[in-house]
């Protein structure tokens, strides 16, 4: 018998729609979801928009912050966010690339005082178009790379 | 004009036109003689987690100079750091002994977060291969001295450009000043991409070059001459032979025309034939010199003691 719902729908709390495959669980890692609540997750649905599939994240009762919502932006600026209330959408979000990142992304440089002195690991927007950061330590410039985001600390 | 006092000297980055011309023009005025007792009654740290010459000699100079006291360490094994305590806690302690401090370190962003934890004005005097400001400082000083303007010069700026943290922040420096630019380097040395994107978002002009020589029709006002080190190549023979064909000499300077003025950060291994010292053209040793008033003024600025 087929399934009616490979992910559960929700009544509260935020869902997050057309993450590239396979990053969910990045997404998951980056806002630090991994000891609380109840989240369910749907890898590899196939997509109009996203030819390579695209994965699902539903977080129960809990509405995401703008700026949690703006780090997802750093992976996956193709995702829609949709908070939910009662059963029904309250609120389409749109997603921006964030102004400035405070630890969620390792600097690349092995030179940087984030990696050797514990500074806590802080990027300012450098450029939109090529989603490019700069470290306010080290000063270089960055690409997003998912294996350098982290959970917040 | 943004007041200097209290304030942090971590990156050109942070730094207006406004800030570079008042570090000149207070320089000049300490190397006319004023402000000789700027910091009189001030203590100043020198903190220097890696081994320095230049930097630390002509900061200490500048302190005294100007009527100041100066303590610190000229080597990171005298440091509690050898004993395990984190930087940050050295920062926190020094800062209650001194009214400013200096520091080298060899982690890029280290002053960054020293300024911090400090509460005094923190110097950063070279942090790994990102920022050197007092460098720069005391290159646009001399460059001012000597042609009496920093506005529309022509500027050839030569060596290991790829890595150089020097040649990348007089870059940043003179394309405030919007100079005319030739970057001279081998080409597996060139200045990062990134920068000429923003030299071309400025709309400066410069141009790229293998050679001095290639440069010879451009009038250059200045070569600023920078070591390639030997570590950059895999193969020393490659390296050799990269390295003789940036060797200044007096046909260089013939071909480049009287007018040019050769400056070097130093220390220089080979890359300027010492016939060349006595010439007119050759201002590197001033350059180094003049290290002195550019960070007088600077100390006295953040401390207060120049307005």
């Amino acid at each position: 018998m087929e399934r009616v719902y490979k992910v559960y729908a929700i009544n509260n709390g935020t869902v997050i729609d057309h993450i590239p495959t396979p990053l969910a669980l990045k997404v998951v890692e980056i806002l630090g979801l991994g000891n609380e609540g109840v989240f369910t997750i749907g890898v590899g649905f196939q997509s109009k928009r996203l030819p390579k599939g695209k994965d699902i994240l539903k977080i129960e009762n809990r509405v995401l912050l703008e700026s949690e919502t703006d780090k997802i932006a750093l992976i996956a600026p193709e995702a829609t966010i949709n908070i939910i209330s009662n059963g029904k959408v309250s609120e389409k979000r749109i997603i921006s690339v964030p102004e400035r990142i405070f630890g969620v992304m390792h600097c690349p440089n092995p030179n940087c005082a984030t990696n050797k002195l514990g500074a806590h690991s802080n990027f300012a927007l450098e450029d939109k178009e090529t989603m490019t950061y700069r470290c306010e330590y080290c000063e270089r410039v960055t690409g997003i790379v998912p294996e350098n985001l982290t959970a917040p600390e | 004009m943004s007041s200097f006092k209290g304030r942090d000297i971590i990156s050109l980055r942070d730094m207006t036109i406004d800030d570079l011309w008042t570090i000149v023009m207070r320089a000049q005025e300490v190397k006319e003689g004023k402000h000789g007792d700027c910091l009189k009654g001030k203590t100043i740290a020198s903190l220097f987690f890696e081994p320095s010459t230049r930097t630390r000699l002509s900061f200490e100079s500048a302190i005294v100079k100007c009527g100041g006291n100066v303590f610190g360490f000229a080597d990171p094994g005298a440091s509690s750091q050898k004993k395990g305590e984190s930087f940050s806690d050295s920062i926190r302690t020094v800062t209650g002994y001194c009214d400013a401090m200096v520091i080298r370190h060899p982690v890029e962003g280290a002053g960054r977060l020293a300024s911090e934890v400090a509460t005094v004005p923190v110097i950063n005097a070279g942090d790994g291969a990102n920022q050197h400001p007092t460098q720069t400082f005391l290159d646009l000083f001399t460059i001012h001295e000597e042609f009496g303007r920093l506005k529309n010069l022509k500027i050839g700026i030569m060596g290991d450009l790829k890595y150089g943290r020097t040649v990348h922040s007089l870059t940043h420096a003179m394309a405030m000043f919007d100079a005319e630019m030739v970057f001279i380097s081998p080409p597996s040395l060139r200045m990062p991409s990134a920068i000429l994107s923003d030299l071309t978002e400025q709309g400066i002009s410069y141009r790229t070059a293998d050679t001095p020589e290639d440069a010879a029709d451009m009038g250059l006002d200045v070569l600023y001459v920078t070591r390639i080190q030997k570590e950059r190549f895999g193969d020393p023979l490659e390296y050799k032979n990269v390295a003789h064909g940036y060797r200044i000499n007096c046909n260089t300077i013939s071909a480049l025309g009287d007018q040019v003025r050769i400056m070097h950060p130093l220390p220089r291994v080979d890359e300027i034939a010492e016939e060349v010292d006595a010439t007119p053209n050759a201002i590197y040793f001033t350059q180094a010199h003049n290290g002195v008033p550019a960070r007088q003024a600077l100390l006295g600025l953040v401390t207060g003691g120049i307005s």
